[in-house]
């Protein structure tokens, strides 16, 4: 009597695993070749594509650098202003929802789901439409782009905040408890020295991406040098689109650096 | 046991004021006052603004659900869909080319320096410039908007992909070289099974990031639920921007859960 033959060959997934790549690889050319044949191109522009963008360089150089005192420096600061207030703001009400999204201080389902939900909101609308959104309710101008950029960034700074929470020891907080500590102490005391190092993390992290963010607020009206851009591009000036879009180019440069060295000294 | 009697006044406090710190916390609200005022952010304007604002939801409640404009919320979000997944496929297919070519530990500083050059052009410009850019280039509609995508794309990909390169493990791939196996055999068997899986996870994270984002590029023309919610904005229709903000939020999110899901038959 033979011992009923082993499957000897070695398979890194089992069936399962397999079937649902295969399932993930079949939807995603179904939806590719959907797309592709659905999508609307119009061919005729495409084939003036190659003529345009030798058009729009050769009008863009060289730039109008005399534009930027009369029109893009103001401009530039009040960009880095509406951005970094943002952030200010966006931290003063993410805290809040962080809180009640971790499960480790809100112990409610409901609140927690109810958190979650206002945090998914924060981030799936953009932070254009934010703004436009905003000027119909502010008006034109950089209040309207700071609400934007502070209640797009509640969405990632709440649900980064909320996970590093939830990440926090329970050690310090129970010994905390035990000594019957309030709330606030055990707060302050107890989670804040674990999550301080990731808050200032994501909160440099947010202001580097709300520096870019906040230079295209001004396309819906919302302040800063997007609407120096929206003026160049309605007035058909491409020489100072040009200058413009250096300047951003810079900036976003500088604050890379910026951003990278104070994260190497600081965390 | 004396030491026990005198202890209170010799030992330091078990949580110390922090002196600097309180003088930063004091700074940054004084900077946050000096921004507002050069921004022309007064508390009246602010209460002015949630007057208006209570008028602008009320207009905007209840959402409409007219057949004509749900129509067009059909076809728009449509084409955004068909914008998010070629936009996604494209930019995912040549980041992995880029992303290899651009990992520090994998080729010579010559090559791999202008390829993280090239990285770093993508990201640092916001995709609604991009997509302003593509649209003088081929024409307003979809294909501006997925180009623009395209190329933000493969600035996030391409550059957390090199990241996952340089982190992997080197013994896999010296055994892989050990064996006599080209380049291109190395990389197959040495590199890519090390991080398939985290490239996934960018691609599907990316898939999200495209949908949100290309709700904002149709703003500047490049097609998608963006335009449409643009006209219904600037036609002050706001009981429809509420549905199709409704919309954008509900795709999101079921896109959320379903790269969730994407990574985990992938993990």
């Amino acid at each position: 009597m033979t011992a009923p033959a082993i499957r000897r060959e070695w398979h890194r997934f089992t069936p399962a695993e397999r079937l649902a790549r295969f399932a993930v690889y079949l939807f995603t050319v179904a939806a590719v070749v959907w797309a592709a044949r659905y999508v609307e191109i119009i061919p005729e522009f495409l084939a003036d594509a190659p003529a345009q963008t030798v058009d729009l360089f050769t009008r863009m150089w060289p730039f109008d650098w005399a534009h930027y005192w009369t029109g893009v420096h103001g401009a530039l600061i009040e960009t880095f202003h509406i951005a970094t207030l943002g952030t200010l703001l966006a931290i003063a009400l993410a805290v809040p929802v962080a809180l009640m999204a971790a499960r480790n201080i809100t112990r409610s389902k409901v609140l927690n789901l109810f958190a979650t939900f206002l945090l998914v909101a924060s981030r799936s609308v953009n932070s254009l439409i934010w703004a436009l959104l905003f000027v119909a309710i502010f008006g034109p101008g950089a209040l309207a782009g700071v609400m934007a950029i502070g209640f797009r960034s509640i969405g990632f700074v709440g649900k980064l905040l909320a996970e590093a929470i939830e990440e926090a020891q329970p050690g310090p907080i129970e010994a905390l408890t035990a000594t019957g500590a309030p709330f606030g102490s055990v707060l302050n005391k107890g989670y804040w020295p674990q999550v301080e190092p990731s808050f200032w993390s994501i909160v440099l992290f947010r202001w580097d991406i709300n520096i870019r963010e906040s230079a295209v607020l001004g396309l819906v009206g919302a302040g800063g040098i997007g609407v120096a851009l929206d003026a160049a591009l309605a007035n058909l000036y491409w020489d100072q689109v040009g200058l413009i879009l250096a300047v951003i180019f810079a900036v976003v440069v500088v604050t890379e650096i910026v951003t990278s060295g104070i994260r190497s000294r600081i965390i | 046991m004396t030491a026990a009697t005198s202890s209170a006044r010799g030992r330091s406090a078990a949580f110390p004021a922090n002196w600097s710190r309180r003088l930063g916390y004091v700074l940054v609200a004084l900077y946050a006052v000096y921004a507002a005022s050069t921004l022309d952010i007064t508390l009246d304007r602010f209460i002015r603004g949630l007057d208006q604002g209570a008028q602008f939801l009320a207009r905007m409640w209840p959402p409409s659900f007219d057949p004509v404009q749900l129509s067009l919320l059909r076809q728009g979000m449509i084409e955004s869909i068909q914008i998010a997944v070629l936009a996604t496929f494209v930019g995912v297919l040549l980041s992995l080319p880029l992303g290899l070519v651009a990992a520090r530990n994998l080729m010579p500083a010559s090559i791999s320096w202008p390829a993280r050059g090239l990285i770093a052009l993508c990201r640092s410009f916001h995709p609604v410039i991009v997509s302003i850019l593509f649209v003088k280039a081929v024409g307003f509609g979809a294909l501006a908007g997925i180009l623009a995508l395209i190329v933000a794309s493969m600035g996030f990909v391409s550059k957390l992909f090199a990241e996952a390169i340089e982190e992997m493990n080197l013994k896999q791939v010296e055994a892989v070289r050990a064996t006599g196996a080209s380049f291109f055999g190395v990389l197959v068997m040495g590199v890519l099974p090390q991080v398939m899986a985290r490239f996934v996870g960018f691609g599907a994270y990316q898939l999200d990031s495209n949908l949100r984002n290309s709700t904002m590029v149709g703003i500047v023309g490049g097609g998608g639920i963006g335009a449409t919610l643009f006209t219904a904005y600037q036609r002050f229709d706001y009981d429809f921007v509420l549905t199709i903000l409704l919309a954008i939020i509900a795709v999101i999110m079921v896109s959320e859960l379903a790269s969730a899901q994407l990574r985990k038959i992938f993990q």
